[in-house]
């Protein structure tokens, strides 16, 4: 049983230090907005979390077309840790979303082009995991997802174009500093401290986890080889 | 006609075939013989090249598996458990339907050749869903010979048959013998094998742990030497 | 008795004129499926019903009176043909599931993709030829002329991107343990696209938009069809082979 590697120890303290001080950055440091008050501060994490999400998205689209071309199943336990992490972030964003849109626009849930496409990158992800479910042999779990997070990850920023350029109904943005869009705001220099801390801060926590879950994985198959060894 | 080298066959963490080396002569008729799960059906689907080795060599009349697949498949007939037939399609429609796709000349004759060697030219032109078993078992050999492939495999093929169809299907075999095709069967039953082939092999635990011909082995013995074959 | 000497090398000629057998072989896919489907009609039977019934729960579930019916057509429509055509999809795949048949064709000495293909064609084939019928019965049922042009164009591109896709789910999800149920799950966020511009470019037909907000949508549905078809192909045989 190999214990955690000390670099990941390190990265796991750093990380929640990172937090720390992102959190405090946000609610406390970064000046409240005029218009929408502390619940602006949401923002901050938000658009982190959004961030990480998408990095595993990519991710997982790239660990997919390696996977297929070297058939290495090393690639596909990096997906299934990309996707892992991406979801959870997701959901996140998502959940952050909703909270700076019901005092913002009185409602829980505007079907804007980014939250949409962020929940049906959400379904992908979990039908990828029920398809996995439903397949024993490891070389056949591996190719078809690899299939699926391609299809998947080809098809969400379609979807997310697609939806900006024709639902016109309910208009594009949650966005930081475009003055056309509704819940703007421009940031102040202490804003954008805590704005770039919060994006720094998350792509460590990614990598954090991401490596986290890995190891996780690896562990995970040396308890199934061991099982076998000892059923034999 | 068919070598097999050190092949090794693992689903994930699970080895199937530990380092098979099996050879076989043109015209020769062999009955792989093995306890379920010993890895049989496993083994003829690699030489099918339905199924790729994780490790090892396979060469088939000239031609190596799994690069020159197509040219392998060309030159090979494949009967297995199930009859790969459509329900909804007429006996001779079937047979045309595969003939298309081996891109074989002369379809009309050969499909009334293949049919009268069968025994059904008289239902030709009934669906297959009407036809029993044995039938369609008949009919799956002559699917399989349609082709005239320099080789046969036959996977377990007379599971679920009745007195009467066992005996046809002996009469078929038999004929496909005499044509000087190079046939592989597999069999956990040794009945049948016993009148057909011209060696027997025992594939148990992964590996080929016997084999011998027909001169070597007075029929009586086969029994005998199929339980020594399996306690060793 | 033909000469044996003549037809052993009449065979072993053909043998090496693989390339050319790959249309070949998808006619001969594409045959056998409408001929078998021709015969049973289970297929297209219990697709146009199930339309058929999609569009009667509408009618109860959506007020559908003369002024809403305009701007929501497009999209009763598209959801019919989107859970109408699992069903085609599913079956046509557990066909070739069922009796082994899948093997069957994966011995013949022919490129996987042209399974793809000819799997492709002949559900899309299905597809259209329920679509054709329901047309005629929305019109009926509610009035609106739905025989345009362009709308027709738009249902046939529409089509292809969601059979293109659907054709490789369904050869995934029938290799699994959870089969028919998983299909719509695994298809339904991926195809989003193809619906959301088929309705945008549906109801733009229906309802005399500008042309120029019209091409819009179609040129996504093309591009859509093109990627698809094309990744489709290329990762197919990593869904059959073992």
């Amino acid at each position: 049983m190999q214990p955690k590697p000390v670099a990941l120890k390190v990265l796991d303290i750093i990380s929640i230090s990172l937090l720390g001080i992102a959190t405090y950055l946000a609610l406390v440091f970064a000046p409240t907005e005029l218009v929408m008050g502390d619940v602006q501060r949401v923002f901050y994490f938000h658009i982190g979390t959004a961030w990480t999400a998408l990095l595993g998205f990519i991710l997982a689209a790239v660990f997919s077309v390696i996977y297929l071309i070297t058939k290495d199943l090393k690639w596909d336990r990096l997906q299934v840790a990309a996707i892992e992490v991406s979801l959870v972030f997701f959901l996140i964003t998502i959940a952050l979303g909703s909270i700076w849109a019901r005092p913002v626009w009185n409602t829980w849930w505007t079907w804007d082009p980014r939250l949409t496409t962020a929940a049906i990158t959400e379904l992908i992800y979990i039908a990828y995991f029920m398809l996995r479910q439903g397949i024993d042999d490891p070389d056949r779990r591996a190719r078809f997802g690899a299939v699926y997070a391609l299809i998947g990850g080809l098809s969400a920023p379609i979807t997310f174009f697609a939806i900006r350029l024709f639902r016109t109904i309910h208009p594009v943005v949650i966005s930081g500093s475009n003055p056309e869009g509704q819940g703007s705001f421009s940031m102040t220099p202490d804003m954008r401290v805590a704005f770039f801390f919060a994006l720094f801060t998350f792509t460590v926590i990614f990598i954090d986890l991401f490596w986290n879950r890995i190891r996780l994985g690896s562990l995970q198959d040396k308890v199934e080889q061991l099982k076998l060894k000892v059923t034999m | 006609m068919i070598t097999v080298k050190k092949l090794v066959k693992r689903f994930g963490l699970k080895t199937v075939l530990r380092g098979v080396d099996f050879e076989v002569q043109p015209g020769e008729f062999v009955a792989l013989l093995g306890p379920n799960g010993a890895g049989k059906t496993t083994f003829l689907r690699i030489l099918a090249s339905l199924s790729r080795p994780s490790l090892g060599e396979v060469n088939i009349a000239g031609y190596k598996l799994p690069y020159d697949a197509a040219q392998v498949r060309a030159r090979l007939g494949v009967v297995s458990h199930l009859p790969l037939l459509y329900g909804d399609l007429t006996a001779e429609e079937n047979l045309r339907f595969y003939g298309r796709m081996y891109n074989t000349p002369n379809l009309e004759l050969r499909v009334t050749e293949v049919l009268e060697m069968v025994g059904l030219e008289a239902r030709r032109r009934d669906l297959v869903r009407t036809f029993s078993r044995g039938m369609q078992q008949q009919l799956a050999i002559g699917r399989a010979v349609l082709h005239d492939p320099d080789v046969v495999l036959f996977d377990e093929p007379y599971t679920g048959l009745d007195q009467d169809a066992s005996s046809m299907l002996d009469d078929v075999l038999k004929t496909i013998a005499a044509m000087g095709r190079t046939v592989v069967m597999t069999s956990h039953d040794l009945v049948h094998a016993e009148d057909l082939a011209t060696r027997f092999d025992i594939l148990s635990r992964g590996v080929i742990s016997a084999s011998a011909s027909r001169r070597e082995l007075r029929k009586t013995n086969l029994l005998a030497f199929y339980k020594e074959a399996l306690a060793g | 008795m033909v000469n044996k000497a003549t037809e052993m090398k009449s065979i072993t000629d053909h043998r090496s004129q693989l390339s050319g057998n790959f249309t070949k072989a998808i006619a001969a896919i594409v045959w056998k499926d409408l001929r078998a489907e021709f015969r049973s009609r289970e297929l297209f039977t219990a697709m146009l019903v199930f339309s058929l019934l999609i569009i009667l729960i509408f009618n109860f579930a959506l007020e559908l009176d003369i002024k809403t019916r305009q701007s929501v057509t497009a999209g009763v429509l598209w959801a019919t043909f989107a859970f109408a055509g699992t069903l085609g999809l599913n079956r046509s795949m557990a066909i070739e599931k069922d009796r082994g048949c899948l093997d069957g064709l994966l011995l013949a000495p022919v490129d996987r993709s042209a399974i793809y293909f000819g799997k492709v064609i002949s559900n899309l084939a299905f597809m259209l030829l329920v679509e054709i019928i329901v047309l005629p019965i929305y019109s009926v049922l509610y009035n609106v002329n739905l025989f345009q042009a362009g709308l027709l164009l738009v249902i046939l591109l529409g089509s292809i991107g969601y059979v293109a896709v659907g054709t490789l789910l369904a050869a995934m999800s029938v290799q699994t343990r959870t089969r028919d149920i998983l299909l719509p799950i695994l298809l339904f966020p991926v195809v989003i696209p193809v619906l959301l511009a088929a309705v945008k470019a549906s109801s733009g037909f229906l309802t005399g938009a500008d042309m120029a907000d019209i091409l819009l949508p179609i040129n996504l549905l093309i591009a859509y069809d093109i990627i698809f078809i094309a990744v489709a192909f290329m990762v197919f045989d990593n869904v059959v082979e073992e």
